[in-house]
């Protein structure tokens, strides 16, 4: 039985619809990534799989059971931390931990091992209400409390919103050491460049799956050429390689801009001709492999388009 | 970046402190902001960004230190502060249940514009987002981009000098995003000075100039381009690790 498997999945609210015949399916072990903005889905997937909701139609089902009947069985063995704080502020690091370990029937020394690493840097508080610590660390107490019963499987609700970016590599190294202990985990996030850390992602919009695979395959499937592109003044080149037919796409990537064109259209010898031809002088041009954020881009004018 | 010529400096912050009881939120801060710059406000969490920015927008009085925005005094002028500036946050402050005409109408109300004004404002801003023939629309009936567009929009209904955005970008899609930061690179070109923060590390690119805060003191102040040659870093997102945890804690 397969951790997570959703058949043709639909959600409406009044007349959003969140999910729309959504199909996935989530393999043993796998740290896998549901990638996609506010608004994509992701947290009314996750609400079904945990059984916190009825979908309208469809099933999903965790390691077999069906959430919808046998929410139960499904509830004992997920661990679930939702994108918003939902612990007890009232009560202090270790009594929350205490309380979900009983609610689970089990003890928190019966599954220390498994919380040790990111629970050590909560101890020096643990007499601290939950609700005066700071954001990391209600995050790793959140992390902790959704551990201690040794779920099968981790759903993680974007976990790394408003995180910044050295707090949010500690925390999937975290998830890299939970996976290894054999637990399957289904993360959500909107920072596009956390895909790369995940076995397998679905890249989500508008409750839909735009594209799901390892991201290693998925970018190479991306069909277009891309030319990464630099110049001192981005904005003027962006402008310019915007008028040009051969421009599928043109957008900023930091430093550069990353310009899309129909695969063996565009030579790098011709690329630079035209851009020193237009006044481009110091411009550097260069054939890239795709980022999963190009392909969600692609996709994504694929939909639109629809 | 090209950074934009012009000398006047809209923000001037001189060895501001902030304490809250014993602990030292901002320690001794000292930057200029200049007219019409991009200027990218970064830190780990808990670096002291948030602190610094409601000090810049009078919302909160320094412990001590000199504080100038838009010309006005960080203590006795924290009201005049309050109306030449403009601020946008990662909730937009839009309201769901009024129209996108009446987000606009409101704001300009707030910030002491006449109804004429507010007339042509409307109008201005309308055009420039093509949202005309959404004007009578609900804004929770708006997609998400075109509810961050206008809330950038409303944040500047009253011409600011200076518009602070403090995560403006947080969970858009990466089309709406970087069109979000054409909007702003056109603002500041206009003269407009942007402050912004961001947990993106491809959009502190985009800054002329950027600062780091590390546990409530500057450690560093620079162009992109000097501070990843400075620390020997292909991208700002290096530069940023390598400074960030500096002080290792949490």
């Amino acid at each position: 039985m397969i951790p997570i498997n959703i058949s043709e999945l639909s959600k409406t609210y009044g007349k959003v619809k969140a999910l729309n015949n959504l199909s996935l399916a989530v393999n043993d072990g796998e740290l896998f990534g549901l990638i996609g903005p506010d608004g994509a889905g992701k947290t009314t997937l996750m609400r079904i799989i945990t059984s916190l909701i009825l979908p309208d139609s469809g099933t999903a089902e965790v390691f077999g059971l069906d959430s919808t009947k046998e929410y139960r069985k499904i509830r004992s063995i997920v661990g679930y931390m939702p994108g918003r704080f939902s612990l007890y502020s009232d009560l202090t690091v270790q009594e929350n931990l205490e309380f979900f370990a009983g609610v689970f029937g089990t003890t928190i020394k019966e599954n220390y091992y498994l919380i040790q690493d990111i629970y050590e840097h909560l101890e020096p508080f643990r007499d601290r209400p939950a609700g005066k610590l700071s954001g990391g660390m209600k995050q790793k107490l959140a992390l902790s409390c959704a551990l201690i019963h040794k779920p099968k499987l981790l759903l993680l609700d974007e976990p790394t919103t408003g995180v910044d970016a050295v707090s949010r590599r500690e925390f999937w190294e975290m998830l890299r050491k939970l996976k290894s202990e054999g637990i399957t985990i289904l993360v959500s996030t909107a920072y596009m460049d956390e895909a790369s850390l995940c076995d397998s992602i679905a890249l989500m919009q508008n409750g839909i799956v735009l594209g799901k695979d390892t991201p290693k395959s998925l970018v190479e499937k991306y069909q277009n050429d891309i030319f990464s592109v630099k110049h001192p003044d981005s904005y003027k080149l962006l402008n310019f390689l915007r008028t040009k037919d051969f421009a599928q796409s043109a957008f900023l990537f930091g430093q550069e801009i990353h310009l899309s064109v129909i695969k063996n259209t565009l030579q790098k010898d011709e690329l630079n001709n035209i851009l020193e031809t237009a006044g481009f002088v110091n411009a550097e041009s260069e054939l890239i492999t795709a980022t999963v954020e190009d392909s969600f881009m692609l996709l994504m004018g694929k939909e639109d388009n629809n | 970046m090209l950074v934009m010529i012009s000398s006047e400096n809209v923000i001037e912050v001189k060895d501001l402190v902030k304490k809250f009881g014993g602990f030292t939120a901002n320690d001794r801060l000292t930057f200029d902001v200049k007219k019409g710059e991009i200027f990218g406000f970064l830190g780990a969490n808990g670096a002291g960004k948030t602190t610094a920015i409601r000090i810049l927008c009078g919302l909160l009085e320094p412990t001590s230190g000199e504080i100038k925005v838009a010309g006005f005094d960080g203590y006795t002028q924290r009201n005049k502060i309050k109306s030449n500036i403009g601020y946008m946050s990662q909730r937009f402050s839009l309201y769901e249940d009024l129209t996108v005409k009446e987000n606009i109408r409101l704001f300009g109300g707030i910030y002491g514009l006449s109804s004429k004004q507010i007339k042509t404002r409307t109008a201005q801003l309308l055009d420039s987002l093509d949202m005309h023939e959404q004007a009578d629309w609900l804004i929770s009936a708006l997609p998400l981009g075109w509810k961050q567009r206008l809330a950038f929009s409303v944040a500047m209904v009253h011409n600011p000098k200076i518009v602070f955005l403090d995560e403006p970008t947080g969970g858009v899609d990466p089309i709406t995003r970087r069109k979000f930061w054409e909007m702003i690179y056109n603002v500041a070109k206009s003269g407009t000075t942007v402050f912004v923060t961001t947990h993106y590390m491809d959009e502190a690119e985009y800054c002329d100039e950027v600062c780091i805060l590390v546990d409530g003191v500057i450690e560093a102040l620079d162009t992109p381009q000097n501070l990843k040659s400075k620390f020997d870093s292909a991208t700002m997102d290096e530069v940023f690790v390598k400074l960030a945890r500096k002080k290792v804690n949490n």
